[in-house]
């Protein structure tokens, strides 16, 4: 992994005469980040800036949210290449298994993502790789299938994973975290579907809103990494717009915090990192009743 | 005059009643803009015209509703005519897929006229006269789900909801895509003579709450449900006791209907306003609910398999004109500023009158034309097998330069930035100045470049016979290189940073456009050399496996596939909620968007392997049975 890190910026160039000169190198400062939010830049050298926050809550004595959250930048010529990969996952199961299980699947994916992307990428002699990226995410999905039933037998976890490359985007999903367009005008587009019973049985009509918001078995999921023999994700692709953001949370934040303010918290601040910040203090204002795991990214131009 | 209970677009004999005031005669021109083509209904107030706009060089047709008024009293007129501008002029402020557009209002002497969107089709009084069993459910469903979501917009009109008043079949449009339409908005009702203290509404369809003279979205509702009840069961409440509806269960009279189903039609039925739905969306949600359970509604988003085994409406589908060229039309026309243009393989372009299918003139080149014209002020661009690029006046039909490249050119020209970039079978992708006609570069793949090249992003996408797919800068450099296992004769499709084609190894790719990364991969039945087809998150391609399918691109699932009797190597083109699609049967398909359900199919003479353009309300394709073809869409 650190030798991943010290090549993706080792090869960074130098910003060429026509970029802004604040637009030369990542990681930017706050200040950086702030003008660039604030200016649309024309041009096709775009970076993906990304923050993420964890955080226990105010009631749980453990842990089971997990994340990854890593980001780069390939800058060659004029053209950049935006590279992120961003997971979320909330594990269930008892004596620690919830825990393993998420802490697993972030790294078993993580690993297989890099694996199969590096080489393509950030090689000295890059090539696309022979698969698409829905089939890489899909396959590496299945590797954190089976690493979750072998490290946590009976455990299991929820899944959101989103591989950006280049403006492209990639999302896997499995239970009930989710994943967020959010717009600067302020619509929230929901990418994922949770995965639960209620809700569930709230579109067969069975309950309405009020009762799944109330109902006592609201995260008994149908679909788990870990659980059952395969594995059925949601995928979906799509491009990543530059000025959205990408949320990606954990049941503590969206079920403990309004659609409405999460949306202000974002778009009141250009950076991700302090907007993660403000997103888990919110959900720990709101009784903290649960794991807290956020990952916002974006591209700048 | 004694009123009559229908609607006016109703089509029935002309009646003495309806004849007294003379009607507008065939080729009558109103406003100097209007051609009257033909009555299309007779109403108590006047009558329905189809008409043309001559302010449109394409045919656009309108319909105009007439309405006389019976007042002889000058002052009672005027306020009449008061009333009638004032409705027309909120019901011009409306947009909904289901509302038929106002497009104009006029008076002349004691007729006011309105003139409106053209909806082709039949109001569903009709299909139940015609019809010989009951209707299948999920038709009704959808028809029913349709209906609510345009009360929900009129109920939700601000300031004042529009509530209806008269929902009924005979209201109700059944346009030929399979949509409903709501006509006769109550703007004719101030015609109506006060002497019969006509109720408004239909009696049978309206509830009791209406009759007391309260008008809220409850009495929509409730003749929303009575209207179902009728399809549903083919029980006209006309001719029953009124409000006896819980005296004909749906489920006894047509055991085919899903329980739940008729509890949502039941429901809305309630003699108490409180006991119905509270508003249109949400009977809307419980019928959407229906369809999930049940499973009827097969274009929510649920995958769906069409065979092309039971052909239904539309059947009868006439071309409305034809032109007949002196051999095989393989390519496909372009239309520009009323004419089409269209190459054969008899060597001609032809350029043909899009309104009637009249000869203006061709011009001959010195081999067959396979590919689809381009037109950038008023020059058209095309390639011939006689290896050159030919530009010619569309006025003139004359020749204004043509530049030669060492193979056939089967690829078809795209202009941009000041250059047309034509695929030739010499290997290369040439870009050609439109000022000079001079050659700006080559781009040398190596094989024939057969695909048209799409011009966006920055970039210039193409592929070859060798399966190589190319992105270039305007200078003809190579950004990046794409290696498909076989042939990449589909021309490419950019949307939303994703550039879409197919290949002859049987994959539909979606490559990032920037970096030609794969995003995904699709598998077809066999190899394809169409070109897809985008609309919103919907892809729509053939294939040589004989399918036309639609792919969601965001989750790279199929949504339908349309299994045609042979290969599909034209292209399909989105119009509307349609997908038009040629075949090596012999057919252009009509499939609805949404579900891949054929709407209609016309068989030419022989395959067509050219892809349709649509114009307006009108559709044109070539077949190689020589023909032309003009369709109403």
């Amino acid at each position: 992994m650190a030798n991943f890190l010290k090549k993706l910026f080792r090869k960074k160039k130098p910003a060429t005469a026509s970029l802004p000169s604040n637009a030369a190198t990542a990681p930017l400062s706050e200040a950086q980040l702030w003008d660039l939010g604030n200016g649309e830049r024309p041009g096709k050298y775009i970076h993906l800036i990304a923050g993420s926050a964890l955080d226990q809550g105010q009631r749980r004595e453990n842990n089971e949210d997990s994340l990854l959250c890593f980001n780069g930048t390939l800058g060659a010529g004029d053209l950049a290449t935006p590279f992120g990969m961003y997971i979320v996952a909330d594990g269930m199961g008892g004596h620690r298994s919830g825990e393993i299980a998420s802490e697993t699947a972030v790294r078993a994916l993580g690993q297989y993502l890099i694996q199969h992307l590096y080489k393509p990428l950030f090689g000295p002699d890059p090539q696309p790789a022979d698969e698409s990226l829905r089939e890489i995410m899909e396959a590496a999905v299945n590797e954190a299938h089976r690493a979750v039933k072998r490290s946590a037998p009976g455990g299991g976890c929820t899944l959101t994973a989103a591989l950006v490359v280049g403006t492209q985007l990639v999302i896997a999903h499995l239970g009930d975290s989710r994943a967020y367009m959010v717009h600067r005008d302020g619509r929230m587009e929901q990418l994922t579907k949770d995965h639960t019973l209620v809700k569930r049985l709230q579109e067969m009509g069975q309950l309405s809103e009020e009762e799944a918001a109330d109902h006592p078995q609201k995260s008994v999921l149908y679909r788990a990494l870990g659980q059952g023999d395969i594995v059925q994700a949601d995928f979906f692709t799509g491009s990543l717009s530059p000025n959205s953001f990408l949320l990606l949370c954990s049941d503590g934040l969206w079920g403990f915090v309004e659609e409405d303010d999460i949306q202000t918290i974002i778009n009141a601040t250009t950076s991700p990192y302090l907007a993660c910040l403000h997103l888990v203090e919110a959900a720990n204002a709101a009784g903290g009743a649960d794991n807290i795991a956020v990952i916002l990214a974006r591209l700048v131009h | 005059m004694t009123l009559s209970e229908d609607q006016p677009t109703r089509n029935l004999d002309i009646s003495e009643n309806a004849t007294r005031h003379s009607q507008l005669r065939q080729g009558e021109v109103l406003q100097e803009r209007y051609e009257i083509q033909e009555i299309v209904g007779i109403g108590g107030m006047g009558s329905v015209y189809r008409a043309r706009d001559k302010n449109f060089k394409a045919i656009r047709l309108v319909a105009i509703k007439e309405m006389i008024s019976q007042v002889t009293d000058p002052l009672v007129r005027k306020n009449i005519f008061q009333i009638f501008e004032r409705e027309a002029n909120i019901l011009a402020t409306l947009r909904h897929p289901s509302i038929p557009r106002i497009y104009d209002y006029f008076t002349i002497g004691e007729r006011a006229y309105l003139v409106l969107e053209f909806i082709h089709g039949k109001n569903l009084e009709q299909l139940l006269a015609e019809t010989s069993g009951f209707f299948p459910e999920e038709q009704v469903l959808a028809w029913a789900v349709e209906l609510c979501d345009v009360l929900d917009y009129l109920h939700s009109h601000k300031p004042e909801p529009i509530i209806f008043r008269d929902i009924k079949p005979s209201n109700i449009m059944n346009t030929l895509q399979n949509h409903i339409a709501l006509v006769d908005f109550g703007i004719a009702k101030v015609f109506e003579s006060k002497q019969k203290n006509t109720m408004v509404g239909t009696q049978g369809y309206s509830p009791p709450d209406q009759y007391r003279g309260e008008a809220t979205p409850k009495v929509d509702i409730y003749a929303l449900g009575a209207t179902l009840h009728h399809l549903l069961t083919l029980r006209d409440p006309q001719l029953e006791a009124p409000f006896s509806f819980g005296e004909r269960m749906i489920g006894e009279i047509n055991p085919n209907v899903s329980r739940e189903f008729a509890a949502v039609v039941e429901r809305a039925l309630e003699y108490k306003p409180e006991d119905r739905y509270d508003s249109a969306m949400e009977m809307k949600d419980a019928l959407i609910n229906v369809a999930r359970k049940t499973g009827t509604l097969l274009n929510l988003s649920i995958p769906t398999t069409v065979s092309s085994g039971a052909p239904s409406r539309g059947v009868g589908v006439k071309p409305l004109w034809t032109f007949e060229a002196e051999d095989e039309l393989r390519s496909s026309p372009t239309y520009h500023d009323g004419t089409l243009y269209i190459g054969c393989y008899d060597n001609n372009l032809y350029a043909v009158d899009a309104a009637n299918g009249d000869f203006k003139w061709k011009y001959a080149t010195d081999g067959g034309i396979a590919s689809k014209p381009a037109i950038y002020e008023s020059n058209l661009y095309f390639g011939s097998e006689d290896k050159r690029l030919h530009v010619i006046s569309t006025r003139s039909g004359k020749v204004v330069w043509t530049h030669y490249t060492n193979g056939p050119v089967r690829s078809s020209p795209r202009i941009a930035e000041g250059h047309v970039f034509i695929g030739s079978d010499d290997g290369s992708l040439h870009a050609v100045s439109l000022s000079s006609g001079r050659l700006a570069w080559r781009s040398e793949v190596g094989s024939p470049v057969r695909s048209t090249p799409w011009v966006g992003n920055e970039h210039i996408y193409f592929g070859s016979e060798a399966g190589d797919f190319t992105a270039t800068d305007f200078r003809g450099d190579a950004r990046w290189r794409f290696k498909a296992k076989r042939a990449i004769t589909s021309s490419p499709v950019l949307q939303d940073g994703v550039v879409y084609f197919n290949s002859m190894d049987g994959t539909l790719y979606a490559l990032d456009a920037n970096t030609g990364w794969a995003v995904w991969r699709f598998r077809l039945g066999k190899g394809s050399i169409c070109t897809p087809a985008i609309a919103g998150n919907m892809l729509y391609t053939g294939a040589a496996d004989h399918i036309i399918y639609a792919i969601d691109t965001r989750s790279a699932k199929e949504m339908w596939r349309y299994t045609t009797e042979h290969q599909v190597n034209g292209s399909p083109i989105v119009h509307r909620d349609a997908v038009y699609c040629g075949s090596v049967d012999g057919s252009l398909y009509c499939l609805d968007a949404a579900s891949g359900r054929m709407r209609w199919r016309y068989q030419t003479d022989a395959p067509i392997t050219g892809t349709p353009v649509a114009h307006d309300d009108m559709i044109f394709i070539g077949s190689t049975d020589k023909k032309l073809y003009a369709f109403l869409a």
